[in-house]
C-alpha cells in the first residue's frame, strides 16, 4: 500500500464513499430509469389510466367545495371556492404522495438494494420525482377550471416555480427521514398514512389560512406545508390571498432544515441498509 | 498490476436471540419500551442496571462471517472463490461489491467494476422485454448508449426476438432467466463480480452462458467468481481461493485448492452432544440435545458402505407444552448441493400432537443402497408449525460413504468408477428378451 491514490476505489468502514455525489451524478440514468419505469407501471392494468391522477384531486377539491364554501361558509374574499381549493390541493397532493411513495420506496425495491450497489438516494428522490409528474399532470385541471370560471391569474404566478421547489425540498426531506427510518422501524409503515390524513385537516388545504387567528400564525406556520400552500394560493390567485411573511420565512428555514438533515440521517443510514432491511 | 487489494477483511454480524424467533425486524415499540425499562430500572435500583446489560449482551451473538481476509488479485486474473455453505463468499462479494460495509478492514479497488450477484434484478414483471433490457442495464450501471449498442446482441442471445414487446409476466421462466442473463453478460466493465448465476436455465443454456464467460474471460479482464459449480471454476478460473470458516483457507492454482477442497472437508464427526442446556443450539421452547449417526448396529459410525443404511438420531428438549415440533434433516454433499431433505412427521404416532416438555428422540433411518459415494454433511433442525425454526444444528456431524467395489452391491459386476450422481438407489429392472433369434 505504498501509493494509495492509484486505486479507483477504497472501502473502509465508516468511511462513506469518498465520492458519493459524483457517483450519484453518474448513477443520474438509473434515476431516469427508475422514475420512468414507475410511470410506466403505475396505471398498467387501469382502464381510465392517467386519468387517475386527475381524478382524485378533482373529487377532493368538490367535496371541499361543498363543505368549507358551501355548508360552512368559509370566506374566499370573492376568488371562486374551487380555484381556491384546488390552488392548495395541488402542492398538498403533490406533498401526501411523495411522501407515502418515497418512505415505501426502499423496502419496495428491496431486491435491488441486497443485490446491486447503487447510491440509495436514488429511490426515495426517484419516487418523488414520479409525485412531480403526477403534479403537473392535475395541474393542467387548474388551467381548465381557471379557463371554466373565467379566472386570470395574477401576474405572481411566474413565481409559481420557486413555491414548487419548495414544495420539493419539503417533500424530499421528510421523505428521505422517512424512507431511511421505515427500513429499520417497520412501524412507520402505519404511521406514514397517520400523518398524510392528519396533515390534510392541520395543513389550509380547505380553507384559507387567513381565518387562523393573528396570534397562531406563527405557530401555525410550524407546518411546513402552510408556507407551501399560502404560497401556491398567493402566486395563482394574487393580491386577494395575502401571504403571512414572517411565517412564510419560518416554513422555507424549515424545509430546508428537514432537507439537509434528512440527507444527513439518510447517509449516516445507508450503509446498513443492505443488512437490515 | 494489482486492481483489488484486500487488507484484514472483516464482518461482523449480530445475530439477536430475540430476532431469531420473533422475526427479522426491529418495532420501534421494543426499542422505546426497552429504553423506558431501562431508565425505570436505573432509578429503582443502579446496580441491577448493571446486571442487565450484562444480560443483555447474552441475548446478542456476535458472528464473523469473515474475519482477517487478505488477498490481491492482479489484472486479468480469474480467481474463483470456493467454500462450503457459510464459509463466507457470498458476503465477500457482496462488500467487494458494495452492498453492505466491512466492519473492518480495508478493500482497494482500481477500475470499474460491475457485479452480477442474481440476474433479473429490478426486472418489473409489467414492463416488456424491450423496456426491461433498458432498465436492467442501467440496473447493472450501463449507459443509454451501451445499451442501444448492444440492443440485437442482447436479443439474440436471449433468443427472444419474438416476445420483444410482451410483458415479461406472460414469458416463461425460462425465457425470463435467458433476458435476464443476457443483459448480464453484455456487460463490459473491467472488474467482473460473479455469484453463482450459471446454476439458471436448461443444459444447453448454461453450456452456453459459461461460453460467453469464458470469452469475457479471455478479453483479459478481471473475474472473480463464486460458485458451487467446481467444473465451472474449473473451466473458467486460474487461480482459487479457498474460504472456510470466513477465513481464507487456501490460495493458489485452481487444480491444487479444488483438490485440497475435494479431500479435507470438514473432518467426519459422527456425535455431537450439547450437555449444558442453556449452550445447546436453539431457543426457548426448543433446544437440540444431541445427534448421532448409527449403522445397522446401533453404533455410532462415520464410514458407511454404500449398500448399508444410516441411522440419524436427534434427540432434542421441548421446553414448552403443547409444543408441535417437527424434526427435520437434511444432507449435503460436497459441493453444498442438498441431496435430501426429511421431516418426521410421517411417523404417524405424533403427527399433530403437542408435545410436552421433556426429552425427544427421533430417528431418520436413510436406508442403504440409496446414497452415492462421497462425503456427506448433515445439517438438524427443529420447528414447529406453522415454519418457525426453533433449533438448527449447521453441519452438525457427517459421514463417507464409500464404495467397498464388491461385486453384488448396486454395481453388480460392474468395475471401475461409478459416475458421480446424486444419488445411488439400487432399482429394480425388468429384463427380457423380446425376440430370440
Amino acid at each position: 500500500m505504498k501509493n494509495a491514490d492509484k486505486f479507483d476505489l477504497i472501502i473502509e468502514p465508516g468511511r462513506g464513499i469518498k465520492n458519493y455525489w459524483r457517483d450519484l451524478w453518474k448513477y443520474r440514468e438509473l434515476f431516469y430509469f427508475l422514475a420512468w419505469r414507475d410511470i410506466m407501471v403505475r396505471y398498467k392494468q387501469t382502464v381510465i389510466g392517467v386519468a387517475w391522477s386527475v381524478i382524485r384531486p378533482f373529487l377532493t377539491m368538490v367535496v371541499f367545495t361543498v363543505i368549507f364554501g358551501n355548508l360552512a361558509k368559509l370566506p374566499s374574499n370573492g376568488v371562486p371556492y374551487p380555484i381556491l381549493v384546488f390552488a392548495a390541493m395541488l402542492p398538498w397532493q403533490f406533498f401526501s404522495s411523495s411522501l407515502t411513495e418515497s418512505s415505501g420506496a426502499l423496502l419496495a425495491n428491496s431486491g435491488m438494494l441486497t443485490k446491486i450497489y447503487f447510491p440509495r438516494l436514488i429511490m426515495p428522490s426517484s419516487a418523488v420525482i414520479v409525485c412531480l409528474v403526477d403534479f403537473l399532470i392535475s395541474f393542467c385541471m387548474l388551467i381548465v377550471l381557471m379557463v371554466w370560471f373565467h379566472f386570470i391569474p395574477n401576474w405572481t404566478i411566474i413565481t409559481l416555480p420557486f413555491f414548487l421547489a419548495i414544495a420539493l425540498v419539503t417533500s424530499l426531506g421528510v421523505g428521505l427521514w422517512l424512507s431511511a427510518l421505515n427500513v429499520k422501524y417497520r412501524d412507520f409503515r402505519y404511521i406514514v398514512p397517520f400523518i398524510v390524513q392528519f396533515g390534510l385537516y392541520i395543513s389550509p388545504v380547505g380553507f384559507s389560512s387567513n381565518i387562523v387567528p393573528e396570534q397562531w400564525r406563527l405557530l401555525y406556520s410550524l407546518n411546513p406545508m402552510v408556507g407551501v400552500i399560502d404560497g401556491f394560493r398567493w402566486a395563482i390567485i394574487g393580491n386577494s390571498a395575502s401571504i403571512y411573511w414572517p411565517g412564510f420565512l419560518i416554513s422555507c428555514v424549515l424545509s430546508v432544515l428537514l432537507m439537509s438533515s434528512g440527507i444527513w440521517y439518510f447517509r449516516k443510514m445507508e450503509h446498513s441498509f443492505a443488512d437490515i432491511i | 498490476m494489482s486492481v483489488i487489494q484486500v487488507d484484514d477483511l472483516g464482518k461482523k454480524y449480530i445475530i439477536g436471540y430475540q430476532q431469531k424467533t420473533l422475526g427479522k425486524y426491529v418495532a420501534l415499540r421494543d426499542v422505546i419500551a426497552e429504553k423506558a425499562k431501562d431508565a425505570f430500572e436505573f432509578i429503582v435500583n443502579p446496580a441491577a442496571k448493571i446486571r442487565s446489560e450484562s444480560e443483555k449482551r447474552a441475548q446478542f451473538e456476535e458472528f464473523w462471517a469473515l474475519k482477517g481476509v487478505s488477498f490481491g488479485i492482479n489484472e486479468g486474473d480469474k480467481v474463483g472463490i470456493i467454500g462450503r455453505n457459510g464459509a463466507g463468499k457470498s458476503t465477500a462479494l457482496k462488500i467487494l461489491s458494495r452492498i453492505t460495509e466491512p466492519t473492518k478492514g480495508r478493500i482497494s479497488i482500481k477500475g470499474r467494476v460491475a457485479s452480477l450477484l442474481e440476474v433479473g434484478t429490478g426486472f418489473h414483471p409489467e414492463l416488456t422485454g424491450r423496456e426491461n433490457i433498458f432498465l436492467n442495464g442501467a440496473i447493472l450501471g450501463m449507459t443509454n448508449r451501451e445499451i442501444k449498442s448492444k440492443f440485437d446482441e442482447i436479443v439474440a442471445f436471449a433468443e427472444v426476438e419474438r416476445f420483444l414487446d410482451t410483458p415479461v409476466k406472460r414469458y416463461s421462466s425460462g425465457m425470463y432467466v435467458r433476458l435476464a442473463f443476457a443483459v448480464a453478460a453484455h456487460l463490459e466493465p473491467e472488474i467482473l463480480l460473479v455469484d453463482e448465476v450459471l446454476a439458471v436455465g436448461d443444459i444447453q443454456f448454461q453450456k452456453k452462458c459459461l461460453g460467453k464467460m469464458e470469452k469475457v474471460a479471455s478479453e483479459g479482464r478481471t473475474v472473480v467468481f463464486v460458485s458451487h459449480n467446481m467444473e465451472a471454476i474449473q473451466r473458467l478460473c486460474n487461480r482459487v481461493i479457498l474460504l472456510g470458516d470466513g477465513k481464507v483457507v487456501q490460495d493458489g492454482p485452481t487444480a491444487e485448492v479444488i483438490n485440497k477442497y475435494m479431500q479435507t472437508g470438514p473432518s467426519e464427526v459422527g456425535e455431537k452432544v450439547w450437555t449444558d442446556q442453556n449452550k445447546a443450539p436453539g431457543d426457548d421452547s426448543i433446544r437440540i440435545h444431541a445427534v448421532r449417526l448409527k449403522d445397522k448396529y446401533n453404533k455410532v459410525c462415520t464410514n458407511f458402505d454404500v449398500r448399508d443404511p444410516v441411522s440419524i438420531e436427534l434427540d432434542f428438549w421441548v421446553k414448552q407444552s403443547k409444543c408441535f415440533a417437527d424434526a427435520e434433516v437434511i444432507l449435503y454433499d460436497r459441493s453444498g448441493h442438498i441431496i435430501l431433505y426429511s421431516v418426521d412427521n410421517t411417523d404417524s404416532s405424533w403427527k399433530g400432537k403437542g408435545r410436552e416438555p421433556g426429552l425427544y428422540r427421533s430417528v431418520c433411518h436413510v436406508p442403504g443402497d440409496l446414497l452415492n459415494e462421497g462425503a456427506i454433511s448433515v445439517t438438524v433442525a427443529v420447528s414447529t408449525i406453522p415454519h418457525t425454526c426453533h433449533a438448527v444444528a449447521k453441519e452438525a456431524v457427517s459421514f463417507e460413504v464409500s464404495d467397498c467395489m464388491d461385486p453384488g452391491g448396486s454395481r453388480g459386476d460392474v468395475a471401475g468408477v461409478w459416475p458421480t450422481a446424486a444419488v445411488r438407489p439400487r432399482l429394480k429392472w425388468d429384463v427380457s428378451a423380446i425376440e430370440k433369434k
